[in-house]
Parts: structure tokens; sequence; C-alpha cells
């Protein structure tokens, strides 16, 4: 069946178009005074106030290392984290773990772990395919830097910022 | 040369020249700058944003001061930053652009808007001298017609740039501003008729004996001639104010401008300080135009039942530097709601734009006209 679209008549209020204008002028008059009396819900005034304490459990941050509760290193150098980052942020240079070691039996460790930060895309792949549960994405997301090389994040830097996590952890969680 | 100089008291000229610098430097720019700033503070809030809050009065820069100075508002600074940015900034000239015009047009967008404000009654009297710069007696005349030489900084502007942007935006401001001005002078009128002067210092004088023209009871009594003219002048005053809207390039009638169509308009090819001179221009129309519409129907410097400064000593002048606060705290209400209508109102179209002009503001002003002077002529 065929469908006419309605075209009202404009009342004789619509086609002096001042009332709308009035009310127009209402409309963003109760914005301004709901803003003067802090009715409404703005923009987080950043620097001040931070949303840290609401970041949900499966945010990605920066990627970081972790050591055990043994405090060993967990990464053994195997690579992969490198391998599957899409913006290649990742450098590793393996070395074998001398014999006199406590942890001798793992063989091999990073001797420089760097990821780059500029680079970086916070993807969390690196943490998806590392078989050793040792890169985590932490929720550190102000990475700042004056100069380049302040923006790479060596072994040192990616440790101080991933501290320990004990035990197994459930690495598919969903929400993760 | 000499002699012209020397044929005027040099008292007159000491007065004219402090009153000329005080209004300009110590009122008008300062006014402007804050008018921008108010500009965006309110846009924000209005749309539910927080606006510049940050920049303070740079203190730092001194030494010994560990902070900038932010009062309770936070953000009055900006306008310091945004002078220095626009000073800093390159001025930059297209080669395509006809040299000369397009170094005159700013000045010639800023000029007129200042030079208004010469006519403008700004306050009562300090010492027995009248606080307006050039106390001419047909006032209202010379600010149309000097308030009209603006357009030519913008027709210029939009036509030296040589884009098609800038010049789209010439076009436009010119038949807007014709069509506009006409329907300006003839809501004015009625104020005329009514207080048979031109002269805008006997309009506020009028208005002090006899009532605000918009609100007549100011003078304490409301007879029934009063009470008919307040209609025609109700009247004129939405016409007029309507009409400044659009003399001023505001929105809803900010054709020549119109970002979203046009990029921006005359000003497209501008940069650094001769764009600021076009801002700077806008808002100084804008506070000639609001001190205009508060001479004209707000009673100009006058508080009702206060007295007025005329009395001299030491009082008179405290009472002549309160009316000066008057007329520019009834100056920013009205830039207040220039504000308000602009963060309202999408833009017209520009057919709807010139059939508003000529279809019903410039008849309603016209019937107006004629039927102020009926009452006039014929209630006594």
């Amino acid at each position: 069946m065929a469908y006419v679209v309605p075209r009202p008549k404009l009342t004789w209020k619509e086609k002096i178009y001042l009332p709308s204008i009035v009310a127009g002028l209402a409309i963003t008059f109760k914005h301004l005074r709901r803003m003067l009396a802090g009715q409404t819900k703005v923009a987080m005034q950043y620097p001040e106030e931070k949303w840290d304490a609401n970041l949900p459990e499966h945010y990605r941050g920066a990627p970081t290392l972790v050591k055990d509760d043994h405090d060993r290193e967990r990464c053994v150098a195997c690579q992969l984290c490198e391998f599957i980052c899409p913006p290649r942020a990742i450098t590793i240079t393996p070395e074998e773990i001398p014999g006199d070691s406590k942890f001798a039996k793992v063989e091999k460790r990073p001797k420089e772990f760097n990821i780059d930060m500029i680079r970086c895309i916070y993807c969390g792949l690196c943490e998806e395919v590392c078989p050793e549960q040792a890169i985590y994405l932490r929720k550190d997301y102000a990475i700042t830097g004056i100069t380049r090389a302040e923006m790479v994040h060596d072994k040192k830097k990616l440790y101080e910022l991933g501290g320990t996590m004990d035990g197994l952890v459930h690495k598919w969680n969903p929400l993760k | 040369m000499i002699d012209l100089f020397s044929a005027i008291p040099w008292e007159l000229m000491a007065w004219s020249v402090g009153k000329t610098l005080f209004l300009i430097f110590v009122i008008v720019l300062p006014m402007v700058s804050y008018t921008v700033y108010a500009e965006r503070r309110v846009s924000a809030l209005i749309q539910d944003r927080i606006g510049p809050n940050r920049t303070g009065f740079p203190l730092s820069l001194i030494p010994g001061f560990k902070k900038d100075f932010s009062p309770f508002l936070g953000g009055l600074g900006q306008p310091i930053a945004d002078a220095v940015k626009f000073l800093l900034k390159e001025d930059f000239v297209p080669g395509h652009v006809n040299k000369l015009y397009f170094w005159l047009a700013p000045a010639l967008a800023m000029m007129p808007a200042i030079v208004t404000l010469a006519a403008i009654p700004f306050g009562s009297e300090i010492f027995g001298t009248k606080l307006v710069v050039a106390d001419i007696n047909v006032g209202l005349l010379f600010m149309f017609a000097i308030s009209s030489v603006g357009v030519y900084g913008i027709v210029l502007a939009g036509w030296s740039s040589n884009s098609k942007y800038p010049f789209l935006g010439g076009i436009r401001s010119t038949s807007q501003m014709i069509s506009y001005e006409l329907c300006m002078g003839l809501s004015a009128i009625p104020v005329l008729l009514i207080c048979s002067s031109t002269s805008l210092t006997k309009i506020v004088d009028y208005q002090i004996a006899n009532g605000w023209l918009l609100l007549p009871i100011t003078d304490g009594h409301l007879g029934f001639r009063e009470a008919l003219l307040f209609v025609p002048v109700l009247i004129a005053f939405i016409t007029f104010s309507i009409s400044m809207f659009a003399e001023t390039n505001r929105l809803p009638f900010d054709l020549p401008e119109s970002e979203t169509e046009l990029v921006a308009g005359y000003h497209t090819e501008y940069s650094s300080m001769k764009f600021a001179l076009f801002f700077l221009g806008e808002y100084t129309a804008m506070i000639a135009g609001s001190a205009l519409i508060v001479v004209l129907f707000l009673g100009g410097w006058h508080v009702p039942f206060l007295p007025t400064g005329a009395q001299g000593g030491f009082w008179g002048a405290v009472w002549g530097l309160a009316s000066i606060g008057t007329f520019f705290a009834k100056v920013a209400v009205l830039l207040l709601i220039f504000i308000w209508v602009r963060w309202t109102l999408p833009r017209f179209r520009f057919d709807q734009l010139m059939k508003i002009g000529w279809l019903y503001l410039f008849e309603i002003a016209l019937v107006n006209m004629f039927l102020t002077a009926g009452i006039l002529a014929f209630v006594k």
C-alpha cells in the first residue's frame, strides 16, 4: 500500500518563529544554569583527577616483565614476543645463564630486553604469546619522555614497572 | 593648522584626549579581550564543557614568584596569552593578493568601530565635564554613518584576498549590510520621534526625565501616553536588536564568516595581527552596538532614584564614576545576551536572511514608525 508522507501545515506559532527561538534560549540557559550549579557531570580535569582507580581488570597499558616468587626472571628469551610484535617494538638479546647460578637449569635469559614505547601499540599480543607468562600489560598508560632514547624501556625499567607475579596466573582470562 | 589648534582651549583639548584614551585603552580594549574570554567560557558552559580555566596571570615569569596568579574563575590570563600568540605568529601575506587593499582592510574593519564610540555618552559628568568624547548633535546619524563604513573592511578583505571563499564572504557581507542598515535606521526613528533629538546625550537626558524608553516607570510614574508608547518602543527595540545582530555579523547572521561553508569567510587568507584586527573590530563593533542599544532604549548611564553626578565636588565625581560603571554593566549584560543567542541559534540560509530583512523587519519598522508618529500626534 502506498504510504503518503504527511506534510503538516505550520501553525501560526511555528510560522512567526519567535516562540521556538525563546524555547531554544531556554534550553541553552538550562544547560548554563546546571553547569554553574555543578549538576552536570563533565570531563575529568586530567592531571589533577585521574581515572586510575576505575581502570578495568582487562586494561592494556604498558607491557612489562615480571619476576616469580623466587625472584627469578620468568623470561627465558625465547623471542616469541619479538617475532609476533606487529610494530616490531621489542628487541631481545639472549644470553646463557652461567653454570654457577641458582637458576642454571633454565639455561637462557635475556641479556637485553628493550621495548620501544614510541612503537608499541598496546595490542597485548606479546602477553598472549608468552609461554612463560613473563610479560604482562600493566595499567600504566602515561608513558612520557623528553628524548627518543628515554622512550625505550630497557630491562631494568621493565622489571621495575612489572614487579613480581606469584604462581600460575590465569592467562586466558576472558576479560584479558 | 596651528591656528586651528590654538583656537581650541587647552582644557577642552586635555579633557578630550584624556577621555578618548580612558575610553579606548582603559575600558573598551580590555572589555573586548574579556568578551572573547566570556564568549569561550559561556559557550563552553552552554555546551556542557568547562572552557579555558588554566591560564593565570604569568607571575612566574617574574623572579621571586613560584606560581602563576589564577584568581577565582581560572583562565583569566587567557586574553593575554591570546594577544601574545597573535603578536608572535608569522604575518603571512599570500602571493596572489592585492597588497594595498589587503593591508588596508583590517584597519578599515577596526577603525570605524572605535570611531563610533566617540559619540557614545558613557557616563554623566566628572568635575563639570560631560563624559562623552564628542558631544555632537547628530550623534545617532554619525554612528550609523561610521558603522556602515565598517563593511568596507570586510568587502575589501574579501575582494583583495583574490580567492573564492573570501570573495563569497565579501559579497554576502555587502548585501547583508545594505539590507539591515536600512531597517536599523528605520527602527531607531521612533526613538528620535519620542525624544525629538538626534543627539545621544539629549536622548539620555530625555530618558532620565521621563523614564527609560523600554522601562517607562523608572521616573516613578506611568502615564497613559507612556504606556501606549511602550508598544512601538518594544517593537522598535526588537527590530533594532535583530538588525544589530546582523550589522555586527553575529550568529544567526554571521554569513560573511560562516566557518562551516566558507572556511572563515572574508578573513580566510589573514593571519597574525591582521586577523586579530578583524577579530577586535568585530568585538568592538559589538560593544559599540550594545552601547547604542543601551543609550537608545535602556536609559544610558542612568540608574533610577540615584544622583547623577551633576552636583559637582567629590561626591559628584564618585557618582560620575559610578555612572560609567553602570553604563558598561548594562553593555556587559547585552554582550552576554549576544553570546547566549550565538550559542543557541543555527545560522540562517542566505535567502532566509534576505527574506527576513526585506519582507519582515523592514515592513515592521516602517509601520512602527507611523504608529509612533500617530500616537505622538493624537494622544496628548
